[in-house]
C-alpha cells in the first residue's frame, strides 16, 4: 500500500506508471518530441527526461495552441505519457484526450490536483490513477 | 450534461446536419462540459491554426473532416501552413513532407475558409472588433485579439478551433465571460527610462518577462512611458505567449479594458505585485541568446509576420546596402502583405539587399532551413524562444537594426546599450 490522493478526473481513465514531475508550465510544441517522448525544451528542467509511458505531472501547459496537436500525434505514434496530472482544469490537455479517445479510441486520463496536493508529488514514484480520480503513490 | 443544447444544436449533435456538424458538435460538448460551461455562444469569425501540417494525426483528422463535407459556418481565416506553397522547392524541404503538408492546407481550404495563411489575422481585413464573440487559435493572435483589440476568445487548441467553426459556436467560458478578464497581478515597470522603452527591442523583453514570471495569471502593466503602436503590441503578444501561458494582459492607459488600474482589476486589488527592473530587461535578453560569439549564418524577421509598416522600416535601414554573402537574411511574412510589398516596389529593394522572402509558412513550421545554418540572428522572441528546442539550433537576439548591421557585416554586433547587450 501507500499514499493515497483524491483528484478530480477531467478525463476519467486508469492507468499506471511511474511519476515524471514539473514544478513549471511546459509547451508540448517544441518541448516535446512527438516521435520520442522525450521533453526537448531545452530552457525546461526535465529536458532530456522521456515521458513516454510514465505520468507526467505538470502545473499547467503554456504558449503555443499546438500542444493538443503534438500530444494527439504522440498518442498516434504510441509515444504518449501514461496520463497527465496538471493543477485544475488543463484544456489543451483535456481536449488531447478527449481527441485521442475520437480518433483512435485510446484512453488518456486526464487528472486535476489543487496546487498543495500537486506539490506532493515526486519524480519516479510509482502511481497508479483510478477511474474516480483516486491516485495511489507507491511511496516505498 | 451540465448544460442545455438549444434544439439546433441537439440537431447537430444528432447528425441531421450531416457527419462533420456532429463530430465538431461532439468534442465542442465534451469539452464544454470539462470546462464547467453552462451554454453555448455564437461566434462572428474563427482562425483556424490546425492548418500546420506537424504529423500524421492531424493530416488524418483535417481529411476525415473534409470528406464527410465539413465547412465552416462563420468566416473564418487560416493560420500558417507547413510549406510555403510556390516555393517550398528552393530550400531544404522534403518533398513527402510537401506533400503531406498541402494536403492538409487543400483541406482546410476545402472547408469554405478564407486563405489568409498568416499568423498575424488581426493585421489583415479580418480584424475582429471590441466585444466580439471569436472562436481564434494560435497564442500570439488569441492574445493580441483579447488583450489589444477587446474582442472575446480563448486561446483555441489546434483542432478544437476547426470544431468552433463548423458549428459556429463556442462554449460560454473562460476569457468570454467578462468577470473572467480581469487582471490579478501588477506588473509595475520600476525606473526604466524612456529610452529603453522606445527601444525596439523593450516590448520583446517586456513579453518575456511577463510570459515567464505570470504563470497563468492575468498581468497588468503600469508604468509604461511611451504609446505603442500595433507592431510593440504584436511582440510583447508574441513573445509572452511563448514563454509562458498567461490568458491575456492588460496594459493601463493603453489597452481597451484598462483605461484606469481599477477598470484593469474591475474593482478588486491586485493578488501579486512584481517589479520589473532593468536587471529584469538585461536578464531576458540573455535568457533568449544561446550562441556563443560572433558566427552567424542567417538573420531571419517575421514572428509573428512581418506587417508592411515593419517592412517599410526594414528598407529604411537596408538602403543602399548589401547582406554579406555569407549570411543569409530571410523574411517571412503573410502573402496579403508580400502582394503589398511587391507593388509598393519594397520587395525589389528588399531583393537587391539581398534578402529572401518566405510567405504561408515560418521557419518553425516548416523544416527549410538547409543543414548548414546553425547560428540564426532575430529580432522576433517568439523565433529566439523556439529555435533551441524546434530547430536544434542557436540563436541571437537582437533589435531590428542589430539583425541588418550583423547582416551586412557577416558576424553578430549588438550595439551596446546601457542596459542590454
Amino acid at each position: 500500500m501507500g499514499q493515497v490522493i483524491y483528484s478530480r478526473p477531467v478525463i476519467p481513465g486508469q492507468a499506471e506508471g511511474n511519476l515524471l514531475v514539473s514544478s513549471e508550465p511546459l509547451s508540448f510544441w517544441g518541448g516535446y518530441d512527438q516521435h520520442s517522448g522525450e521533453i526537448i525544451d531545452r530552457r525546461h528542467h526535465l529536458s532530456g527526461q522521456n515521458a513516454s509511458g510514465r505520468i507526467l505531472a505538470l502545473p499547467f501547459t503554456r504558449g503555443s495552441s499546438t500542444t493538443t496537436t503534438i500530444l494527439v500525434e504522440a498518442v498516434r505514434a504510441g509515444v504518449a505519457p501514461a496520463a497527465l496530472i496538471s493543477t485544475g482544469v488543463d484544456k489543451f490537455l483535456a481536449l488531447a484526450a478527449i481527441l485521442a479517445n475520437e480518433l483512435y479510441g485510446h484512453m488518456l486520463p486526464v487528472v486535476a490536483l489543487q496546487a498543495d496536493e500537486f506539490k506532493e508529488l515526486t519524480s519516479g514514484i510509482h502511481a497508479i490513477i483510478c477511474h474516480d480520480g483516486t491516485i495511489t503513490l507507491k511511496t516505498s | 450534461m451540465a448544460f442545455e443544447l438549444t434544439v439546433a444544436e441537439q440537431a447537430l449533435l444528432d447528425g441531421k446536419d450531416g457527419p462533420a456538424q456532429q463530430t465538431a458538435m461532439s468534442i465542442v460538448a465534451q469539452i464544454a462540459e470539462v470546462q464547467g460551461a453552462r451554454k453555448l455562444l455564437e461566434i462572428t469569425q474563427a482562425h483556424i491554426d490546425a492548418t500546420v501540417y506537424v504529423g500524421d494525426a492531424g493530416l488524418e483528422f483535417a481529411e476525415r473532416l473534409a470528406a464527410q463535407g465539413a465547412k465552416v459556418a462563420v468566416p473564418s481565416t487560416l493560420n500558417v501552413g507547413a510549406i510555403d506553397v510556390h516555393h517550398w522547392h528552393e530550400w531544404a524541404v522534403p518533398p513527402e513532407w510537401a506533400s503531406k503538408a498541402l494536403r492538409q492546407m487543400q483541406a482546410y481550404e476545402s472547408m469554405g475558409t478564407t486563405p489568409t495563411w498568416t499568423c498575424a489575422p488581426y493585421q489583415t481585413v479580418h480584424r475582429p472588433k471590441y466585444g466580439q464573440h471569436i472562436a481564434w487559435g494560435e497564442s500570439n493572435a488569441a492574445l493580441f485579439a483579447n488583450s489589444v483589440i477587446g474582442a472575446r476568445t480563448e486561446c483555441y487548441a489546434d483542432m478544437l478551433d476547426i470544431c468552433c467553426a463548423i458549428i459556429g459556436r463556442v462554449p460560454a467560458t473562460g476569457l468570454h465571460l467578462r468577470a473572467n478578464r480581469a487582471g490579478n497581478l501588477l506588473l509595475q515597470l520600476i525606473e526604466i527610462p524612456r529610452k529603453v522603452q522606445e527601444d525596439d527591442t523593450f516590448f520583446t523583453l517586456l513579453g518575456y518577462i511577463m510570459g515567464r514570471t505570470a504563470g497563468n495569471n492575468i498581468p497588468v502593466v503600469e508604468g509604461l512611458l511611451t504609446e505603442p503602436d500595433d507592431d510593440s503590441l504584436k511582440a510583447l503578444a508574441a513573445t509572452s505567449g511563448s514563454s509562458g501561458g498567461i490568458p491575456m494582459f492588460h496594459i493601463i492607459g493603453v489597452t481597451p479594458e484598462a483605461p484606469t488600474r481599477e477598470a484593469a482589476f474591475q474593482g478588486q486589488s491586485p493578488e501579486e505585485i512584481l517589479d520589473i527592473t532593468m536587471e529584469e530587461l538585461r536578464h531576458a535578453w540573455d535568457e533568449l541568446t544561446t550562441a556563443d560569439g560572433a558566427h552567424l549564418d542567417m538573420v531571419v524577421l517575421g514572428s509573428p509576420h512581418l506587417s508592411i509598416d515593419e517592412i517599410k522600416r526594414l528598407i529604411s535601414m537596408t538602403e543602399g546596402k548589401h547582406a554579406h554573402p555569407d549570411v543569409q537574411f530571410l523574411v517571412t511574412t503573410s502573402r496579403a502583405v508580400a502582394h503589398l510589398a511587391e507593388q509598393s516596389g519594397a520587395m525589389e529593394r528588399l531583393r537587391t539587399f539581398g534578402a529572401k522572402v518566405t510567405v504561408d509558412t515560418c521557419i518553425l513550421t516548416t523544416p527549410m532551413l538547409p543543414e548548414d545554418v546553425k547560428v540564426l540572428m532575430t529580432n522576433a522572441g517568439k523565433f529566439a524562444y523556439y529555435i533551441p528546442g524546434l530547430l536544434s539550433r542557436n540563436v541571437v537576439f537582437g533589435g531590428m537594426e542589430d539583425c541588418v548591421r550583423s547582416a551586412i557585416e557577416g558576424r553578430v554586433h549588438l550595439e551596446d546599450r546601457l542596459w542590454g547587450k
